[in-house]
């Protein structure tokens, strides 16, 4: 048992402690076991990417047993770490230890905050094996186990007909894009006969009929598979066109947003095509696909961002558009920028979305911008967390996400599957994300109070030590995040170098923000002026269709859900039934008569008997 | 001969059940559900340990019983074991137990004559998974299918005369086009060779030209497929599954289905390979039409009993679709489905047994918020929801992906319409899991008692065991070729 093999152990241990006990289990011992397992899996992960980087393969590998075979391929329970897994059980494990510990105080009231912890270990399990498995269907495993977490965390609180619907929709909407990966990973294994992902890509560069089409006019097994994988990534990085589920699946408590919905799961998209490089690398249409879905994703997330009154749906289709950042990144082949951005993201996401949610519980569980106001004032420590995580969000020169954003922006103008449009498309939603952002921090915390002036600031979570430390190491984490250098180069291919680009790209995508806020504050004046008392939301129908997601949860209900509702409740009966139910009515319908004709009247047998024999002397005759 | 002894024994000892039932013998009163226990882990103990200290090897067909019986027609009593019939006759073994446990409580009236069909059905489904006679098997194949009529019609709800008359018409026509095509086989087999036989493994080097296999084949195909069941012959298993007492439904849907896939494997593909292989694009349809039809109607269904039987229909479909991909991938899923499905789907009706003992209605709009009070029953819920919908890391997806893999090889268009089912199984697992343990509580339930938490916990933990190390049961069935 090595150190690689114990890092999804011990969360998965204080799992089935705490679901076996439950209630049982106070407060503090629950919250030792739980976030002491993750400061362990942190501890652990730490030392092997110390290990790492020492060792001379570049690689740790851990095989616990053969789950199954595949005909000759071994699907094994094996896990597989190099620098792109590293800078995943970092972030899963690092960022997802801070976000328990303030789940852990954050929760404390909940009744139920055992089970709550156990999911949230669980979780950690699953994406643990997500990121570390050495084939597909392990993959598939965490993939799907992270999907299930998500399913229960965002319906945690049950009782809410809301929440319900929202779990079940992020559930079935990610499952057709698991679905999409499932066909994928038969068309490799039939293709390539392996499973195994580093065979994978290894054979995708040197099998000869992977990449080649079969016809003239047929696509190649490297572009189906690399679409099929594709599938999968959108539904899990909700991503266009599977994005609806994720504004909806902020009804879970606000640490699941931070952990699941923001820092580990909806990046596991992006994990995905960064492993596969060497599938999408021979397929560059499909490549071009994924940087203009992250493209359209970016900016019409970041115009749904723009009209939304809930500090959380936000917040959430801000995560939308930052993936698309990544997935443009990917798609452009600048594969390192990419991770990296999926690093600082899940840094400056995860203290965006927990402040928030001091903020949600500072004002006793007010969620309407509309009716915050003037925390700076209120809530100073909270709004200067906020306002870093902010500036890393929009990208100020010096914060962890300008070197991330930037290293994106420069790599798409001249790249073979990107090019110059996509690198505008990339401009104005930095643009975008700097209005929203501004729009968003004038309304919560600049402007004049617009909550009772009475209310009391709930403190339960001003006077926590360990809350704020959490808090302030993501901080830092946001702010320096981007001096950390990883190098990806023994994983996935080098991007290509921008040098030949034209100069002034660089200055524009650094002016951008500033463009953005200078914008803000003067359109919204509104929001920041302190002499407007009261707010109210627009309801122009324009903004309200922005709110509701540009239309999606529209049109898919009229096109997939009710035609699927319709059909079935038509056929509840079971046509097959009905049809064999009609022989027995049959049968019925002569047993009556027949016994109607046994009445034991000799009348009627004389009238029958004559009639009968009238009948067949005709027939004889004639 | 063990295995004359285990399936005697469980007939006896049903007979036992009934008479001794609430007779007191030597001051100490006598209870049919003890004898009905104590008498399946007597027999599945000397099963277990006579198979494993077998010298025996089976990887092929092993004559453990050889009498003759009807010397005129050359019948004989004739039994054999294989991997195959093995893993299915354990599979039986433990799901009796799992039927008396489900049973405790819920019969109360005549319950000596409960648990004697009870077991003779488990004494008739065994003959069927070792008879290799063809005449035995038959008469097996009806052995276990009166008293299972006779459980149905006596202990069912509310309309189980009816569902136990549609069940009984629909096997007994189906067995008719079997008996038909058995006669036929032994007429065949004194042409060819020059004596009447029954004897399975006579029959294997028949020869026979194409067209007169094909009708043959479709003989047994019609009968199991009936049994599996899969579209257009499901619509008895509805009814039945619903109407039927929950160890009826266990029994049903755990074993009785799986003599379907078991006869499709032995009989049609082994005695008809070049009949079934033509056969197989319209198999696959079936089969594909099954999981997708089946999954559909599953999401309409609110009567928890009905929206599981039809899930039934829809898993049963993967077994056709692997099946008749003729591909060892395939046919290895083929195998962990049977299981997993055996224990998934008697997981989740004695779990509709314990609601219906609690509120008193399968009705899904009746439950609601259980979770609140009966944590422990929602996470087993959560958990055979999850295995019923392949979540990976339990039996059923094992089950599903190798047969998809396998059958990807060979008939790729199908597989990715059957992986809609995938899909359509998400909706329906979350559909009945939301709907009985989510939403406001309408009810306060009693969580589980300690003899359902056996039954729950014993199932999930085949079911992850089995998920987690499939090897334990496909080291036996490597490198079959079909």
């Amino acid at each position: 048992m090595n150190l690689l093999a114990s890092l999804p152990l011990y969360p998965l241990l204080s799992f089935l402690v705490l679901i076996s006990f439950g209630k049982r289990l106070s407060w503090a011992v629950a919250s030792w076991l739980s976030v002491g397992a993750m400061g362990l899996s942190a501890l652990c992960s730490m030392l092997l990417v110390a290990q790492l980087s020492t060792s001379e393969v570049n690689v740790i590998t851990s095989h616990l047993w053969q789950w199954f075979s595949v005909g000759s391929a071994k699907v094994n329970v094996s896990f597989y770490l190099d620098a792109l897994s590293a800078v995943m059980i970092l972030v899963v494990t690092g960022v997802g230890f801070l976000i328990h510990l303030f789940a852990a105080i954050y929760m404390k009231s909940d009744e139920n905050f055992t089970r709550f912890m156990a999911y949230m270990n669980l979780f950690i399990v699953a994406m643990l094996v997500l990121v570390l498995a050495d084939n597909l269907v392990l993959l598939y495993l965490g993939w799907e186990g992270v999907g299930l977490c998500s399913f229960l965390l965002i319906g945690f609180w049950y009782q809410e007909k809301n929440n319900v619907l929202a779990a079940r929709k992020a559930f079935i909407v990610t499952r057709i894009g698991d679905t999409a990966m499932a066909i994928g990973l038969f068309l490799l294994f039939k293709s390539l006969s392996s499973l195994n992902i580093v065979e994978i890509n290894q054979l995708a560069q040197t099998s000869e009929t992977f990449s080649l089409s079969i016809a003239n006019n047929e696509a190649s097994d490297a572009y189906w598979a690399a679409l099929l994988l594709l599938g999968g990534a959108v539904g899990k990085s909700a991503q266009l066109p599977l994005q609806t589920w994720l504004p909806d699946a902020m009804a879970g408590p606000t640490p699941v947003s931070a952990l699941i919905h923001a820092a580990t799961m909806v990046t596991a998209g992006v994990y995905l095509i960064a492993r596969m490089n060497g599938v999408f690398i021979m397929a560059p249409e499909v490549m071009t696909y994924v940087a203009w879905l992250g493209a359209i994703t970016l900016l019409l997330a970041g115009v749904a961002a723009l009209a939304q009154t809930d500090i959380k749906r936000v917040l959430a289709y801000s995560t939308m558009s930052q993936i698309g950042y990544m997935m443009l990144a990917l798609g452009a082949g600048a594969w390192s920028a990419g991770v990296f951005h999926l690093m600082t993201h899940a840094f400056f996401k995860a203290l965006l979305f927990l402040t928030a949610g001091a903020v949600i519980l500072a004002l006793h569980h007010q969620q309407n911008l509309f009716k915050m106001g003037g925390l700076l004032k209120k809530l100073p420590f909270e709004s200067a967390l906020f306002f870093i995580g902010l500036a890393c969000l929009v990208a100020l020169p010096g914060t962890s996400g300008f070197f991330s954003k930037e290293a994106i922006i420069a790599s798409l103008w001249l790249s073979p599957t990107a090019g110059a449009s996509l690198w505008w498309c990339a401009i104005l939603g930095a643009l975008l994300t700097s209005i929203y952002s501004c729009r968003l921090f004038f309304l919560a915390f600049l402007g004049e109070q617009r909550f009772p002036k009475d209310l009391v600031i709930s403190d339960h979570l001003e006077t926590n030590h360990l809350l704020r430390g959490a808090l302030v190491v993501l901080a830092l984490l946001s702010l320096f995040g981007g001096l950390f250098t990883i190098d990806l180069s023994t994983v996935l291919p080098l991007s290509n170098e921008s040098e030949l680009s034209p100069g002034w790209l660089h200055a524009v995508a650094i002016i951008t923000p500033f463009i953005g806020i200078a914008f803000s504050w003067f359109y919204f004046k509104r929001y920041r002026s302190r002499d407007i008392i009261s707010l109210n939301e627009s309801q122009s129908s324009w903004l309200v269709f922005c709110r509701n997601g540009l239309g999606f949860d529209v049109i898919y209900r009229f096109l997939l859900v009710k035609p699927y509702c319709f059909i079935t409740q038509l056929n509840r009966r079971d046509l097959f039934d009905q049809l064999i139910m009609l022989s027995a009515w049959y049968v019925e319908i002569w047993r009556d008569v027949l016994s109607a004709s046994q009445n034991g009247r000799l009348r009627w047998f004389a009238g029958t008997f004559g009639l009968s024999l009238v009948g067949l002397i005709l027939v004889v005759i004639l | 001969m063990m295995l004359t002894f285990v399936i005697l024994g469980l007939l006896l000892s049903g007979s036992l059940a009934w008479y001794s039932d609430d007779k007191p013998f030597f001051g100490v009163r006598f209870q049919a559900k003890w004898v009905a226990l104590v008498a399946v882990i007597i027999f599945s103990l000397i099963f277990v340990f006579s198979v494993y200290l077998s010298p025996l090897n089976f990887q092929t067909l092993q004559t453990i019983a050889h009498v003759s019986w009807i010397n005129s027609l050359n019948i004989n009593y004739t039994l054999a074991l294989d991997h195959l019939s093995i893993t299915l006759i354990m599979l039986t073994l433990f799901l009796a137990l799992i039927c008396i446990l489900v049973s405790w409580d819920e019969i109360q009236e005549k319950s000596g004559f409960y648990y004697f069909n009870l077991l003779a059905t488990f004494a008739g489904i065994i003959g069927v998974f070792s008879a290799v006679d063809m005449f035995l098997f038959f008469f097996f194949w009806e052995v276990m299918l009166l008293p299972m009529t006779a459980l149905i019609a006596i202990w069912g709800h509310e309309k189980r005369y009816f569902a136990a008359i549609k069940f009984f018409i629909f096997t007994q026509v189906s067995s008719l086009l079997m008996l038909v095509a058995i006669i036929a086989m032994a007429y065949i087999h004194q042409q060819q060779v020059g004596d009447l036989s029954f004897s399975y493994q006579d029959w294997l080097s028949l020869e026979l030209n194409n067209e007169l296999a094909l009708y043959l084949m479709l003989g047994f195909f019609i009968a199991f497929a009936v049994k599996l069941p899969s579209v257009p012959f499901h619509s008895w298993l509805p009814d039945a599954h619903t109407q039927a007492p929950t160890a009826g439904s266990v029994l049903l849907a755990g074993v009785l289905l799986k003599t379907g896939a078991y006869g499709l494997i032995r009989f049609v593909i082994q005695l008809f390979p070049q009949a079934s292989e033509n056969f197989a694009p319209i198999a696959v349809t079936l089969g594909v039409v099954s999981i997708l039809y089946g999954a559909k109607m599953a999401f309409a269904q609110t009567d928890f009993k009905r929206l599981v039987a039809y899930s039934s229909i829809s898993h049963m479909g993967f077994v056709m679709l692997a099946l008749f991909s003729f591909n060892e991938i395939a046919y290895q899923g083929v195998i962990v489905t049977i299981v997993a499905h055996g224990l998934s789907s008697a997981a989740l009706f004695s779990l509709a047994g314990m609601i219906y003992q609690r509120i008193h209605s399968r009705n899904l709009t009746d439950m609601g918020g259980f979770w609140q009070s009966a944590p422990r029953m929602g996470g087993f819920g959560l958990a055979f929801a999850a295995a019923a919908f392949g979540l990976p890391g339990l039996a059923n997806f094992v089950g599903e992906f190798l047969s998809l893999v396998g059958a990807y090889q060979v008939f790729p268009v199908m597989v990715i319409l059957a992986a809609f089912g995938l899909i359509g199984s998400a909706i329906y697992g979350m559909v009945l899991f939301q709907k009985t343990f989510q939403g406001s509580s309408l009810k306060t339930v009693p969580d589980l008692s300690c003899r359902e938490l056996i039954v729950s916990s014993s199932l999930l933990m085949l079911l992850v065991i089995l998920g987690l190390y499939p090897n334990l049961l496909l080291q036996y069935f490597r490198g079959v070729i079909l």
